[in-house]
């Protein structure tokens, strides 16, 4: 009987083909979800009491939220485990999750702004968990630009992942803001632990539109990270013969 | 210098946003503390930056001693010369601000617990640019939003106790932060400069 090589799928020349399948498996998954989830957010569920319908961009605001402090920790793991074992593909994982990770922050912030208006009245104010979900957008930027500023990609990637494992001091900080400071932001509606204080038909089409999110998320970053293999294996002889297959 | 720079640039804010006593004594808290974080940020280059380039620094790698307790005196020493200074000269300041002596005491205190914590975060940055072209822009960018805990807290300590509640909370978050930083700071220091070695 042949052992599971468990290591597989932690070379690049392997995990490339692999990758494709995956992105477009998970893309054409994450459209479904969106198509539905839209439709079952703008057509089928009803006007909120309070909010009439400026409520609907919960539908948005919340899937790039959640997404925007899971992928940060998902690559701060791949960017610990660059680190521990001295994994190329890791590093490359974890510089490909950080623009998708910068565009949920962005869209998180620029969704909760246009919401803020109607809601509150204001599109900005210097509530706790706003301040720290604009310092995760610049903890973004921050690893994107010294990954951008260090030509050696070995040292590129083990000195933005370090600056990404300090950074993980802000997701707590994100995710109790709420709790811990009484400001403007609104609580959790959603908890694991405790019945949703929301319609089922609102909370069904927030979570298919959080899975098309994150099947969104996962798709890019496969298709990113394929991109980042070519570039960084171009002078390896796989390469080559792909790209000899492919003329 | 980057105590004439914590002088001058507090000293251009009356200039532009007015003398109004009423203004500047709201404004005072957050001023100096924005002042003393672009300080300790102006000086942090030369945290590690001179010693890199002769090669100090790579004997101080390869020295028997383990290497975060080293780069922990290196970092004591730049606040001793940046932050302590800083921190003891801005009652002065203070008083262009017109904030009376509870409220200076505050000023203090805070910045007393808290330069060091900027001091600690600002090497992070300093050893992760090491070597870098754009180095001083990218410090910018990677150590200003960790500064921003210490910012917020430096300067609620000095707004509570203007509103009379005491700052006690706000000095244990800061006493807090200097705590975790002064343990995990060092390490990734240490890390960070022996990325930059090879």
């Amino acid at each position: 009987m042949t052992s599971i090589n468990w290591f597989r799928y932690a070379s690049p020349v392997s995990f490339f083909p692999l990758a494709r399948r995956l992105a477009v498996g998970f893309g054409a998954a994450a459209a479904m979800l969106a198509a539905i989830g839209l439709w079952l957010g703008l057509f089928v569920a009803p006007a909120d009491a309070q909010q009439g319908e400026a409520y609907r961009i919960i539908f948005i605001h919340v899937p790039a939220a959640w997404m925007s402090m899971f992928v940060y920790a998902v690559m701060a793991a791949w960017c610990a485990i660059s680190l521990a074992f001295n994994a190329r593909l890791a590093a490359m994982m974890a510089q490909a999750l950080a623009p998708t990770g910068a565009l949920f922050t962005a869209i998180a912030l620029w969704t909760g702004a246009l919401w803020g208006r109607p809601a509150w009245g204001t599109y900005w104010a210097w509530d706790a968990r706003m301040t720290s979900e604009l310092v995760l957008l610049f903890l973004y930027f921050g690893y994107i630009a010294l990954h951008h500023a260090i030509d050696e990609p070995r040292r590129a990637d083990r000195a933005s992942a370090v600056l990404a494992l300090v950074g993980v001091v802000n997701l707590p900080i994100i995710y109790f803001s709420v709790m811990w400071w009484n400001t403007l932001h609104q609580g959790a509606s959603v908890s694991l632990t405790a019945a949703p204080r929301m319609a089922a038909i609102m909370l069904t089409a927030m979570l298919v539109m959080s899975l098309a999110a994150w099947f969104y998320a996962i798709a890019v970053t496969l298709t990113r990270v394929r991109a980042i293999i070519l570039e960084r294996e171009r002078r390896a002889a796989w390469v080559a013969d792909l790209a000899g297959a492919a003329r | 210098m980057q105590l004439l720079f914590y002088i001058i640039v507090v000293t251009l804010f009356p200039l532009g946003v007015g003398v109004e006593t009423a203004l500047l004594h709201a404004l005072g808290p957050g001023v100096l503390w924005v002042a003393a974080l672009l300080a300790s940020l102006l000086s942090l280059p030369r945290l590690f930056g001179s010693d890199f380039a002769d090669g100090a620094l790579e004997q101080i790698a390869l020295s028997p001693y383990p290497l975060p307790a080293l780069i922990s005196g290196k970092i004591l020493a730049h606040w001793l010369t940046t932050g302590a200074p800083l921190a003891l000269l801005s009652p002065l300041l203070a008083l262009q601000f017109g904030l009376d002596a509870h409220e200076s005491a505050a000023l203090i205190i805070g910045l007393l617990l808290g330069t060091p914590t900027l001091s600690l975060l600002g090497a992070i940055g300093a050893a992760l640019t090491l070597g870098l072209r754009s180095g001083g822009a990218l410090l910018a960018l990677l150590s200003l939003p960790l500064y921003v805990p210490i910012l917020i807290f430096g300067a609620a300590a000095v707004s509570a106790t203007h509103a009379g509640l005491g700052a006690a909370g706000e000095f244990s978050v800061l006493g807090a932060a200097l705590l975790v930083s002064a343990v995990g700071a060092p390490l990734a220091c240490a890390a960070a400069v022996r990325i930059a070695m090879d």
